[in-house]
């Protein structure tokens, strides 16, 4: 994955560009799996590889450009990224190791969410149930979002056909 | 195996990992004037985020968040289910982003950041009325 | 591409699968991975892939843009209504297991009805912004 965000960051031509951000998010869904998300991992192939490289096809056919030179001199972004990157660094050293089974994330709720889900709503997949049942609302409001979003979108590439009449 | 300071620099690769793709898509955000490569970077960005918050859930030995009876150890489900819903929420925001990025290159005929900026600066208002 | 025969056959091949994968996965959510939102992805790439090979004017037809625009709004009511009939019902708004005569069942029964409205209006969008882009390379030259 860190190969392909280097190739993408370097490559001016967009169509690599999207192609490999496609790439991207195939080796991210296979990250996700080996991390037992496979909820997740199908919801990132599906929505990352599959419909952003769509609509990023579709824009690109639209628009129709190669990217300019790169900006030059990048110094200051470079060393701004870095200094951030290495205070995120410092920040995570204080984070829970990988897959330590003491970390807080494993208590208060979750233990209560794996244990009782059965008896509760009675569905193997504790994802889903967490997802519709336990955070239900949450829920709404991702669907009530995903709708917003198409509705920007309509109303941001309507066609007034009057317009071109006159 | 519990540790409170850093025993071996394995234990925070995968955070190692998520902070290289966060700045390389902050980077690309920042200094990259077309306006489909900073989206491509952003969606970098979030993807590096989804591994921030799914790494953490994972225990070794355990098996996906699916009750059976042949498992005893599960990991986390939680983190699964808020990132479910930041990647729908990611692909919204892109596709809006796309569209925006359609309706500019309609207007001021390029995508790049700097062109727009000049274009902006230099006619006033002879570009927007043409919409 | 509607010359291409090989790809033709392919997509005639491949199309119904697909279609039946996303039911699959919809309806299989509760037991394995899946549920409503890839659901509705893998279905509206069914119908992108079909455009793609076939041409938009027969995705059209067998996808209207005044279907897709509804079933973009239909899906966030039934989310909606199922919250209005836990209320009814006399829980509070979204309580599933007031829905049946057992808890239980009340709560498949809610998750059940939560996942098709999730995957509708998920399929409804991802197709609609599809048609919308691909209305405007059309039009544009």
């Amino acid at each position: 994955m860190v190969v392909t965000v280097w190739v993408l960051g370097r490559s001016r031509n967009l169509f690599v560009v999207v192609v490999l951000s496609g790439v991207y998010s195939f080796f991210m869904a296979t990250v996700l799996v080996a991390m037992d998300a496979v909820d997740v991992a199908m919801t990132e192939a599906s929505v990352g590889a599959g419909i952003s490289t769509v609509l990023f096809l579709g824009a690109l056919y639209l628009c129709k450009s190669r990217e300019a030179h790169a900006m030059r001199r990048p110094w200051l972004p470079l060393g701004m990224s870095l200094a951030v990157g290495a205070t995120l660094v410092y920040g995570t050293l204080g984070l829970p190791e990988f897959s330590d089974a003491q970390a807080p994330i494993h208590q208060h709720v979750v233990p209560r969410y794996l244990n009782e889900e059965k008896d509760e709503v009675g569905v193997p997949n504790v994802v889903t149930a967490v997802l519709a049942s336990y955070r239900g609302y949450d829920t709404l409001g991702e669907t009530t979002v995903v709708f917003t979003a198409g509705v920007g979108v309509v109303t941001l590439l309507r066609r007034r056909r009057r317009a071109r009449a006159s | 195996m519990t540790a409170a300071t850093l025993t071996s620099p394995w234990g925070h690769f995968t955070y190692f990992v998520t902070v290289f793709l966060m700045m390389a898509g902050l980077f690309i955000v920042i200094t990259r004037g077309n306006l489909i490569k900073k989206l491509v970077g952003l969606g970098i960005f979030q993807t590096s985020v989804y591994l921030l918050y799914i790494a953490p859930g994972k225990l070794v030995g355990g098996t996906a968040p699916i009750l059976s009876d042949a498992f005893t150890v599960y990991s986390n489900p939680l983190p699964h289910v808020l990132i479910l819903t930041a990647i729908v929420v990611g692909v919204a925001t892109l596709a809006l982003g796309l569209a925006l990025v359609v309706r500019i290159r309609e207007v001021y005929d390029t995508i790049e950041e700097d062109e727009i900026l000049r274009l902006d600066a230099g006619t006033d208002p002879a570009a927007a009325d043409s919409r | 591409m509607r010359d291409d025969l090989l790809l033709r056959w392919a997509a005639k091949l491949l199309i119904p699968f697909i279609l039946l994968f996303a039911l699959y996965v919809q309806f299989h959510g509760d037991f394995g991975p899946g549920g409503g939102f890839q659901a509705g992805v893998i279905l509206a790439a069914a119908v992108i892939f079909y455009a793609l090979i076939y041409g938009l004017a027969d995705a059209r037809k067998v996808a209207p843009e005044p279907l897709v625009e509804s079933m973009m709004a239909i899906g966030v009511l039934i989310y909606a209504g199922v919250g209005v009939a836990g209320l009814l019902l006399g829980g509070n708004y979204l309580d599933y297991f007031v829905l049946d005569h057992d808890p239980v069942h009340g709560q498949h029964r809610g998750i059940f009805w939560v996942e098709v409205g999730v995957a509708t209006t998920v399929s409804g969008v991802m197709l609609k912004i599809f048609y919308m882009f691909a209305d405007r390379g059309r039009v544009d030259e």
